[in-house]
C-alpha cells in the first residue's frame, strides 16, 4: 500500500529530499531537453517533432481566445505550462518499472523496499503548491490588468447586497485553492492505489485496462486544472465594463 | 496504510451524489449529440469539464477515507 507521505531519501544541506522531488527534477530535465530539441530546430516549414506539437498548442490557443477575448496572449503561458508540467508529471508515474528502482531499508523491523521515484502530484505538498500558485497569479494578473482600484472593487463596495456577495466571492477563493489541489491529488493518489493494490494480486494481464484508465486520467486531470486556471483568470481580469450587467 | 469501516462507510455515502450526478451529465450530453452528431466535439470538453467538478466531490470524501 503506498502512504500518504512521500518516503524520505535523504537530506542534501539540511533540506529533506523525498522521491517525489527526485521524480519532479527528473521530470524538469525531460522538459527542458525536449524544449533544446524542439528550439534548435524551429523552422516556418514545420517537420518532426514541430507539426507534431503545434496543432495541439493552435487548439489550446483557439480554446483560450474563445473564452478570454483580447487577454489571451497573457493567460496562454499559464494555461499551457500547468498543462504540460502536470501531464508529463502524471504520466511519468505510469512509466513501467519506475518504482521498482529503490533502496532497501529497515522500518519497524521490516526490510522494504523504498522506491527512488513516485509521480510528483501524488504528494499533497505539490499539488497544494500548484493551486496557491494558480490562485496567487491569478490575482497578480488582475491587478497588473484591471489596476488596484479594479481589483478591490470586485470585492468591496459600498451596496451592502455587493459586499456581501464580494466577501463570499474572497472566501471562494480560498475555497478554490483546496479543490484545485485536492481533485489533481485525489484522482493520481488514489489511481496509484488501486494500480498497486492490483499488481499485488494479478501480475500479468488484469492491470492493463487500468494501466490504461490511468493515463487517461492524467490526460484528463491536467487539462481541468489548465483550464480551471484559465477560466478563472478570464473571469476574475474582466474589466466591470464588459460583459452584461448583473 | 490500513482500511478501516468508517473509511468504508464515508467512500460509500460520500459517493452516492456524485455518481448520480456524473451520470446525469453523460445522459444529457448523449442526448445532445443524438440530436445533433456533428456537434459531438464541441459538446465533448464542456462535458468533461462538468464531470470533473463532479467528481471532485466524491475526491473530499475519499480523501477524508483515507485519513480516517
Amino acid at each position: 500500500m503506498a502512504s500518504l507521505q512521500p518516503e524520505l531519501i535523504t537530506e542534501v544541506a539540511g533540506f529533506p529530499v523525498t522521491n517525489t522531488v527526485i521524480a519532479t527534477v527528473a521530470v524538469d530535465a525531460i522538459l527542458l531537453f525536449l524544449l533544446y530539441i524542439i528550439a534548435k530546430r524551429i523552422s516556418v516549414r514545420p517537420s518532426g517533432i514541430q507539426s507534431f506539437i503545434e496543432p495541439g498548442l493552435t487548439y489550446f490557443y483557439g480554446l483560450t481566445e474563445q473564452i478570454a477575448g483580447s487577454r489571451a496572449a497573457k493567460i496562454f503561458p499559464w494555461f499551457a505550462t500547468f498543462f504540460i508540467v502536470i501531464f508529463v508529471t502524471n504520466l511519468f508515474g505510469l512509466l513501467p518499472g519506475i518504482t521498482a528502482v529503490g533502496i532497501f531499508e529497515e522500518h519497524h523491523g521490516e526490510h522494504t523496499l523504498v522506491p527512488l521515484f513516485r509521480a510528483a502530484t501524488t504528494d499533497f505538498n505539490m499539488t497544494l503548491a500548484l493551486g496557491t500558485v494558480s490562485v496567487f497569479a491569478t490575482h497578480f494578473l488582475t491587478i497588473t490588468t484591471v489596476g488596484l482600484v479594479g481589483y478591490l472593487q470586485k470585492f468591496l463596495s459600498l451596496n451592502p447586497v455587493s459586499l456581501f456577495i464580494g466577501l463570499l466571492e474572497f472566501v471562494l477563493e480560498f475555497v478554490k485553492i483546496i479543490s484545485l489541489s485536492f481533485r489533481l491529488f485525489g484522482n493520481i493518489f488514489a489511481g496509484e492505489v488501486v494500480l498497486v493494490t492490483i499488481s499485488g494480486i494479478f501480475a500479468f494481464l488484469a492491470p492493463l485496462p487500468f494501466i490504461m484508465l490511468e493515463t487517461i486520467i492524467a490526460l484528463v486531470q491536467a487539462l481541468v486544472f489548465a483550464m480551471l486556471t484559465m477560466v478563472f483568470m478570464a473571469v476574475l481580469s474582466t474589466p466591470h465594463s464588459e460583459g452584461g450587467g448583473h | 496504510m490500513e482500511f478501516t469501516l468508517t473509511g468504508g462507510a464515508i467512500i460509500a455515502f460520500g459517493g452516492i451524489f456524485p455518481a448520480l450526478a456524473i451520470g446525469v451529465i453523460g445522459f444529457k450530453a448523449m442526448e445532445a449529440i443524438g440530436r445533433n452528431p456533428e456537434a459531438a466535439t464541441k459538446i465533448l470538453p464542456p462535458m468533461l469539464l462538468g464531470m470533473a467538478f463532479a467528481e471532485a466531490i466524491a475526491i473530499y470524501a475519499l480523501i477524508l477515507a483515507f485519513i480516517g
